[in-house]
This record gives structure tokens, sequence and C-alpha cells, in this order.
């Protein structure tokens, strides 16, 4: 399986995206901003960082590169796209995802290992976890506290569309302590804390991040033998 | 404030008021009218100086060379005063076949296996960051980077050593939260993680808080990069940001003469920074390095391009002809002194062949990154004498010089040393006489006061600020004794790296006290099980000019370069700054050093916090080292007593290079599951951190026979380390010791009690120790470390308050 990373300018953690993949036993694809053939991968990663600065909003530049037009046209045909951090920024900017990420309530990026509550599991990206299952994943952020109107928050909840909470305290003041979520066909994922940087016992707080890399690649292989990929897409 | 700007007080608009009423000054007109009175002495060069550039030019400067001249032969550029003692470190320098550069280059490299080098430096920041914190400080992790950059390394981490003046000044609570912000705001952007330094506070950094930034990069040996500007018609390129007006005049940086009343048509003194630019430069940088397509390349840091220009060419003897009408610019009114003179950030002079210009431009191209085509290498003199560099602005040549003239021939003082009057007054008073608690009751009472004093208190406001998990290379960071990263993926090769200093320490013995400092950061990083093999310093001292600074800085270069002698590691690379003082006061002398330690195998590092879960029965607590009654500059005698006096604790090099054989084994064999460096606070403040690390509680026994309960838990001797060794690895480990002649006592157990126990003395619950110890940097500085922001809830809430049923899902920030 071939899991494709984007690097826009000003990406940082999208060697650490790759390393993930690595990891869970993916071959990485590196993606250029400007560049919009996708190259045939099964997935997309969109890694945390700065893209162009965010010296606008957060996102508001990425969301028109290039490699966007082809994502976004994909992930409406259903291919797994992860948004982790600054990518879950640009998820919100392409309106891939409903909501937007704001300056964290008390105005200081904050780096932290962070209790998370998975709830939606039937996901691309959450399938190998159990609902309510707790995860230790670090969080570094400066933006992002998760808003929404009620009716969209509302919506998410009844849908079953919140991937995950924080649990144990709320790094950044998040709305209902969303962490992730997910779009109406599961396929799309958008998390603030960073599953990429929780993949090996030498460097993270735990393994709990592999999860996010593995479940794509189970809901591929799901999606090769004929079955529907998780999170119900048609 | 006294900076180096009164020095070299160059702005600008002094320079220039004349400069377009008929085009620019220039060699031209410098001849024919050498009488021009120029004004040399605002911009910090004496009499007999303005006399030397006059005899090496044969004429008057032009305005900008008289700009230039005054710049690079500032204290900052020059190290006029400091130059003849920094030759201890070069006379000293230990046998060591690893460094493949050293003093003199951007920054130190050394060879750590036979692919790889690292190279680390560490600079200050200290004077921009105290009039504007956040620029000041987040230019200072933008500056240091490049000189990485320059090395041809991967910056792969930042560290950042700060003091600042008393805690709870209203002056701090203006500076501390913005150099906060700055180093996260530039290093989080850059994706740099950040692995460590230091947080102290102390009243005499009030007028002048030490703002210092430590880098570390990685390269395979082959791309090593150099500065010269050799080959004959090479093309000298201008790579990164744009040239504005920022930052002139501040190699020295902020004159109270850019701060006058007709100061309002300068811009500041402090450079901007624009973390984005430099994450393009970096990947752009090392994009050309790998396709071969740089011949020499210098970072624009201080004095800008001015530096730039005059050191490659001076480094390789040729000249260079530039073009300055060529340099992009922020402001096109910018006239060729401000152009040269410009700190503006972001930006390298790459040497390039002219078959290769063009590939150069691509790769700047595909990062979104100017590259300009600014001049050309020319040859040396026929007769071996170094070429000339020859600028012109619109064809008037307005810089004709020899540029070894500006970056070598500066001049060089021996400047008079005094030892401070007070200091046998000083030493005399020694803190060991001081009245001392007794009673198990006064020491827990002490344990919790000092634990929550602002040196010794959790320090995680400061640092949840910073990204210490990017590259993804990251073994251990702060509160850790090192930052520990991983090189290689493939062989588990690594490093270790630790910054320490102790003001106090070298207020009442320089020598010493630099050499204390350099056994803290070497002890702290063996305690992680790497093996020291190089260092890098920070020297911030007051002004120069006053004989007993001067008198400071040459003992503590004298204990430190004996002290690397002594310990088999060379000092690579680093920095001097003078003239921290508030009017005649200075602060104390503050030696920073920076130890790097390698690992070959990066999994075998040692934690500083104790095991979890504890087991039945516990781990072994054993102290290794010599605990005696050493208190004078201690944090006790300062919290307690407001004290400070006598002489500090002896330090014994031998004796630390034993700890670090035992530990380097230790950690090797698997012999120890935890380690943690004694310093500031004692044995007292490593078992609170040890324990509250993971949340294993502890018992702790002193022997019968030694120092008192009181001694054993707050001395601050040196060459000490706390242990932890798991249950049947005892025997080892105490042989280990023996074998290396460190002295190994028993002081306990872990526990699976969630409490801090000292026998007959005092026990305390360790959410106790937590809650005093986590409390102090909250209080201080605003917004509660844990949990949501209660100051600003009211946006949010707003909106949640809107939600009415009854099954909502907590949300909001409010936290419980």
């Amino acid at each position: 399986m071939r899991i494709g990373v984007v690097t826009f300018p000003g990406s940082l953690d999208d060697g650490d995206a790759a390393r993930a993949a690595r990891i869970a036993g993916a071959e990485a694809v590196r993606l250029w901003h400007g560049d919009p053939d996708l190259h045939g991968v099964d997935a997309v990663v969109l890694p945390g960082g700065f893209s162009y600065g965010d010296y606008l909003r957060c996102g508001a530049i990425a969301r028109f590169a290039p490699v966007m037009e082809s994502i976004i046209d994909a992930a409406r045909g259903g291919l797994p796209v992860l948004g982790i951090c600054n990518g879950f920024q640009v998820l919100c900017e392409a309106h891939l995802l409903p909501g937007a990420l704001t300056r964290n309530q008390h105005l200081h990026f904050r780096n932290r290992d962070q209790w998370l509550k998975v709830e939606a599991t039937n996901t691309a990206w959450t399938n190998g976890f159990t609902p309510g299952q707790e995860i230790l994943i670090p969080v570094k952020n400066g933006e992002g506290c998760f808003v929404a109107d009620p009716a969209t928050l509302d919506k998410l909840e009844a849908e079953g569309r919140v991937i995950a909470r924080y649990v144990r305290g709320n790094p950044n003041g998040s709305q209902r302590d969303i962490a992730g979520i997910t779009n109406e066909a599961g396929n799309v994922v958008g998390i603030m804390p960073h599953p990429e940087h929780a993949v090996e016992a030498l460097t993270g707080p735990s393994l709990d991040g592999l999860g996010f890399f593995t479940s794509v690649l189970r809901a591929l292989a799901g999606a090769a033998a004929g079955g529907q990929l998780a999170g119900g897409q048609q | 404030m006294t900076t180096q700007q009164d020095k070299s007080g160059f702005a600008a608009t002094d320079v220039l008021a004349n400069e377009f009423e008929d085009g620019p000054d220039t060699v031209a007109k410098a001849e024919q009218s050498p009488d021009e009175l120029q004004p040399f002495a605002d911009l910090g060069l004496k009499d007999d100086e303005y006399a030397k550039i006059r005899d090496i030019l044969g004429r008057r400067p032009t305005a900008s060379e008289l700009a230039m001249y005054s710049i690079m032969w500032s204290e900052h550029c020059s190290y006029k005063s400091s130059k003849v003692h920094l030759r201890e470190f070069v006379a000293k320098v230990p046998k060591n076949t690893r460094m493949l550069a050293g003093i003199g280059e951007n920054a130190g490299v050394v060879q750590v296996s036979d692919d790889l080098a690292v190279t680390f430096k560490v600079e200050s920041h200290n004077h921009p960051s105290y009039v504007e914190p956040y620029q000041g400080a987040a230019t200072g992790v933008g500056g240091i980077v490049r000189d990485i950059l320059a090395m041809g390394a991967r910056p792969i981490a930042v560290m950042d050593p700060l003091r600042f003046g008393a805690a709870d000044h209203p002056d701090t609570a203006r500076v501390l939260p913005g150099v906060v912000a700055g180093i996260g705001g530039y290093g989080n952007c850059l994706g740099l993680p950040n692995i460590g330094g230091e947080i102290v506070f102390d009243p005499c950094y009030q007028g002048n808080p030490l703002v210092n930034a430590l880098s570390i990069g990685v390269l395979p040996v082959e791309r090593l990069q150099k500065k010269e500007a050799t080959g004959t018609g090479n093309i000298v390129v201008l790579l990164g940001a744009r040239t504005g007006r920022d930052g002139i005049g501040g190699v020295s940086v902020l004159a109270s003469a850019t701060f006058d009343e007709e100061a309002e048509q300068r811009r500041p003194s402090v450079q901007v920074g624009d973390p984005f630019m430099e994450k393009l430069l970096i990947e752009s940088c090392l994009e050309l390095y790998d396709a071969g397509l740089v011949s020499g390349i210098q970072d624009l840091g201080g004095a800008g391009l001015t530096c730039a220009l005059t050191e490659t060419a001076a480094a390789a003897g040729t000249g260079m002809r530039v073009w300055l009408e060529r340099v992009p610019l922020r402001e096109p009114s910018m006239s060729p002194t401000e152009i040269l003179a410009s700190e503006s950030q972001e930006r390298m002079l790459l040497i390039v062949t002219p078959e290769n210009l063009d590939a150069v431009l691509k790769v700047a191209e595909k990062w979104g990154v100017w590259a300009t085509a600014i001049g050309e290498v020319t040859p040396a003199g026929e007769d071996g004498t170094p070429g000339r560099l020859l600028i012109t602005w619109n064809d008037h040549v307005v810089v004709d010089v020899p540029p070894g003239s500006l970056a070598d021939d500066g001049p060089i003082y021996e400047r008079p040393l005094r030892e401070p009057s007070d200091l046998i007054l000083l030493q005399a008073d020694r803190a060991e006489t001081l009245p001392r608690p007794s009673t198990g009751a006064e020491l827990r009472e002490t344990v919790l006061r000092m634990i929550a004093s602002p040196n010794l208190c959790d320090k995680t406001w400061v640092t949840e600020q910073y990204d210490r998990y990017v590259l993804g290379n990251t073994v251990l960071a702060q509160p850790e004794d090192s930052g520990v990263l991983r090189l290689d993926e493939e062989t588990n090769l690594g490093v270790a790296l630790s910054v320490d200093g102790n003001g106090r320490f070298a207020r009442l013995d320089p020598y010493e006290g630099a050499k204390l400092a350099l056994a803290e950061a070497y002890r702290n990083v063996v305690v992680t099980g790497a093996e020291p093999i190089a260092v890098t310093d920070c020297l911030n001292f007051g002004s120069p000019e006053d004989p007993a600074v001067m008198w400071q800085f040459a003992r503590a270069v004298q204990g430190l370069a004996d002290g690397c002698q002594q310990l088999g590691t060379p000092v690579t690379g680093g920095n001097v700054s003078f003239y921290n003082q508030t009017g005649a006061v200075a602060i104390h002398p503050t030696p920073v050093v920076g130890v790097m330690g390698l690992f070959a195998d990066v999994t075998q590092r040692v934690p500083m916090g104790f095991p979890v879960p504890a087991k039945a029965g516990g781990d072994l607590l054993f102290l290794l080292g010599e605990t005696r009654a050493e208190l004078s500059g201690s944090e006790w005698a300062w919290v307690t007593h407001s004290h400070l006096g006598g002489r500090p604790p002896k330090v014994d090099l031998a004796a630390e290079q034993a700890l670090g054989k035992v530990m380097t084994r230790a950690s090797q064999t698997g012999l120890v599951s935890a380690a943690h460096d004694l310093s500031d606070g004692g044995l007292a403040q490593v078992l609170v951190e040890s324990c509250l690390r993971y949340g294993v509680g502890a018992k702790v026994t002193f022997p019968a026979e030694g120092e008192s309960a009181f001694v054993q838990l707050f001395s601050e001797s040196a060459g000490r380390a706390l242990v932890s060794v798991p249950l049947g690895h005892e025997k080892a480990f105490v042989a280990l010791a023996a074998e290396f002649g460190v002295p190994c006592t028993q002081i306990g157990v872990t526990s699976e009690e969630a409490t801090l126990d000292v026998a007959d003395q005092f026990s305390i619950p360790l959410e106790e120790l937590r809650a005093a110890w986590s409390a102090t940097l909250p209080r201080l500085f605003g917004a509660p470390v844990l949990g949501g922001q209660p100051e600003a809830e009211t946006a949010v809430r707003s909106v949640t308050l809107e939600l009415t049923e009854p099954k909502q899902q907590p949300g909001g920030p409010i936290e419980s």
C-alpha cells in the first residue's frame, strides 16, 4: 500500500508522517504541493507544520495548492485522507471537514502528552481502535481550538463523527473537547494531536499513534478484497 | 543601559545625512576631500583606530567604508578585547582527531562516525531581547541556526539558556513571556525541536537579561562547507530574504542614541524574524549542498553583507567585485551604506561557479526564495597580495578596500585586569556559617520552600511552549538532564547535549566557576550514558573597559581552557558577549558551557525519573560521589538567607571523569534504571524531581556516620549523581563504581507509596510536593499550566451555554 505525504513549503512533520507510514508497513510516497499528480497513492496524509508560514489564516493558502485540487477531488471519491494539525486546518479550509481551528484560548503554543478518548471507530483511520479506548498522543499547536456553530456540533455528535475527544484536560479550549472529526463518508479525518509522534518507544510517549496508520492499511486491504472501505464509502 | 552600541554607535541616518545631495560618498570624493570631518567617534571608533583606517587606505574612508570598519572593528565582530585571552582555548586544545572545524568557523564540527559529523554552537542575543523580547529572542534562534546551516549541516535541534532578573519584578513579567514566545514562535515554525536549556532568575540580570541560543546540526562528513570565496570569476549570490532597514547598526545594537527624540524615522535596531523564510532557506541550501552546487557559503548575521563579503574574500585571499544596486531591497530608497549595514534576517551568501548559476537559481525558485547574482570573485594580486573588495552602487565606487583589513586586521587590546576589590571580603563571608534548619519539621518546610523557589520550580510553563517532538528523533528533552537526539535511524547513533552555567559561583571565583559550569554540563551528559566529546561556550560578561570585569573574563577563560584540556573535550567554538551591565554594575560573570556527548546506541540512554511501576521492594538508590558541607553560592543560601558569599564548591575534574566512566559503562550494560545529576538545590531537588517525573515515591535513609541530614539534602558538592539500580544489579554496580574509585553510598529505595520519606526527618506526599513545585511560574506569569484557561473562558462559553441538551458531552474550555 502506498501512503502519500504532502510537503507544502513550511510543512514540518512531513518526514515524521512518512516514517510512521513506513513503520506501519506502508510505502511512503512524498507528494509536492506544486504537483497535482497523486502518483497513484492509496491514501494521503496532510502533515503538521506552518504551510506557507501560516501568516494569513492557518491552512488558508495551502488549500489552493495544485496538489490540493487533486486531493479534494479524490477525497470526494473516497480516497482516505488524514489531516494532522496543520493538515486538519487545511481540510477545514478546503471544506472537506466542517468547523475551524482557532487560536488556543490561553494564547500560547502548547506541547504536551495528551490523553484522548477514541469515539468513532468506523472511519478509514480509526477502525483499529475500540470505542472508548484511551490513547496517549502528543499535542503541539498554537491554533488548535476547534470551533463550529452549535448546529454543526450537534450534527457531528448525532452522526457519530467525533473520532476523539481530549480527556484529563483540554489543551486548547476546543469546543466539547473535540480533538478530531471525520466527514460523512468516514474516509476524511482531521485530528489536532500528532499520531506520527507516538509510533516508536524510543521517541514517543506511547505507540498509540500507530493505530491510525495501521487502520488505513486495514481499510485499504478490506477494500481491495472487495469489501467496503470502513466508514461506509459507497 | 550601556551596550556595545555605545562603543560602535552606528546610526544610519547620521552617515546618510548628506549622501543623496550629490550622490553617495565615493572613493573619488574621498580623495578630493581628505579633510572632511567624519563621524567616526559616533560610530564607536577611537582616534587611533580612525587613523589606522586612513593609513590602510591611504586616504579618508568613504561613508560606506567608515561604516564597514566601525562594524567589523566593533567588539562584537572583532573580539578585540577577548582575542588575547581566547588564544588559551587554542593553546590548550586537547588532542582530538574528531574535530573537523574549530574556533573561527561559523561553528565547530566534530566527526561522530565514519560518515557523519555534528556541528553545534551557542551564541548570545542579550541586548536585542531586552529591548524587544519577542523579536530579539526569535532572531537569536534564527541566527544560530544559520551558523549551523552554513557548515553544511541540517539543523536538528535548539536549546536556550535564559537568565532573567528577579522572578517577581514587573519588568521580568514583560521580558520573560516575550522571550519565551519568541523562541517558540521562531523555533516551532522552523520545525526544530527545543530539547533543553536553562531558566535562571537573579537580580543581577534585571537590567540585562541573558538570552543565549544553541543549535546543533548533522551532516555527512563530505558535505562540510567552506566560507572561502575561491575561484576567480565565480559568482557571488545573495540567497534568501530581501534586504531592509531592520537591524541597521545592530551588530552592537541599540545605543541610547538610537532612542533619542530625533529617532522617529529610525527603524528598530532589532531585526525582525521570518521563520518561514528561514525554513525555505534551510531546505534550499541543503538541496544546493547535496547537488554539489556551492563552492563557498557564509550566513548573514551581525554586520550583514559587510561581514559576509569581507570574511569570504579575506578567507580566500581573493578580491571581490560587487554591484550593490543588484541587492533586492524591501525599500528602494536604501542607500549603499544602509544596504551594507543592514542585518535583515534569513539571508545567505553563496559562491558558485558560473556554470552552476542556472542550477542554483532553479533550486531557489523551487523553494520560492530570492537568489540574486550580486558580484564576482576577482583575483589576488600578481605578486600574491590579497585581492581588493570593490563595491559600486549605480556606477559610483563606494568601497575599495583590502577585505582582510576589515576581517582580520582589527584592533586588538590587552585591556587592564584587576581583581574586584570586594572579592576578598565576599569570599570571607561564607554560607557555611549561616543558621541551618535542624529538626525534621524545619527540613520538611525547607524542602517545600526550596522546590517552589523560581530557580528550582517546575519550568513546564515555559517548556510547553516549545515543540520538542518535531523531526521525530527526540529521545530525551527538558526537564531531563540532557537533551538526547537520535542521529541515525539505522544505527541508533545518538548525541546528548547539555548547557549550564552558574553566575553565582563564577562571581565568587570566576576560574572555579567556569570549571564548575563545565563540570555540570559534562555531568549532565554522562548521567544519560553518553561519552562527552566537545564543548561550546557563551561568555556573558560586563564591560571589558572595567578592569575588574576583564579580570573575571580572563580567569573564567583560563578555568574553562584548563578544564577542557583536563577532560579532553575541546572548545570547538562559541561567542563572547560583553557590556552586559546596567550603569556601573555588571552582571555576575556568566560563562555558559555546552557539552556534547555521543552514544553508539542511543537506546541505552538513561532517563532521570524513577521507573514506574515501582516493583515490590523497589529499585535501590545509590549516591555517587562525595558530599561535603559546601553551601556557599548555593541555592539554599540564596533562597533562605538571600546570601551570596564564600567560595564555590570544590571541583575535581578527575572525579567527574571517573563518574562519567561509571555512568557510560552502567548505561551500556543496563545496570541502572535512572540517573540524575546533582547541582542546584542538591540532593533534595534531585529526589523531588526524580520522584515527580513518573509519580514514584522514595524512602531515603542517610548513613549514621557522615554529614548531617541538612548537608546531605542541600549541599551542592560537585561530582555527584543519584542513580536507581534494579534489584539484582546492585553488586555489579557497586563493583563498577569501586573499579573507577567513585564513592558509592546506598541511601534508599524507590517505593510504591506516593511519598518522599527521609528516615527520622520527614515524609511528604508527592501530591504536596507537586503542588508546591508546579505552582510558581503559573502564579508569576499567568495562565494555569494544566487544563483550560479561565481568563479566556467567556468568549467560547457564550457559545457552549446555548447548548441545552442535558446529555451533552462536557464541552468548551471548562476544566474540572
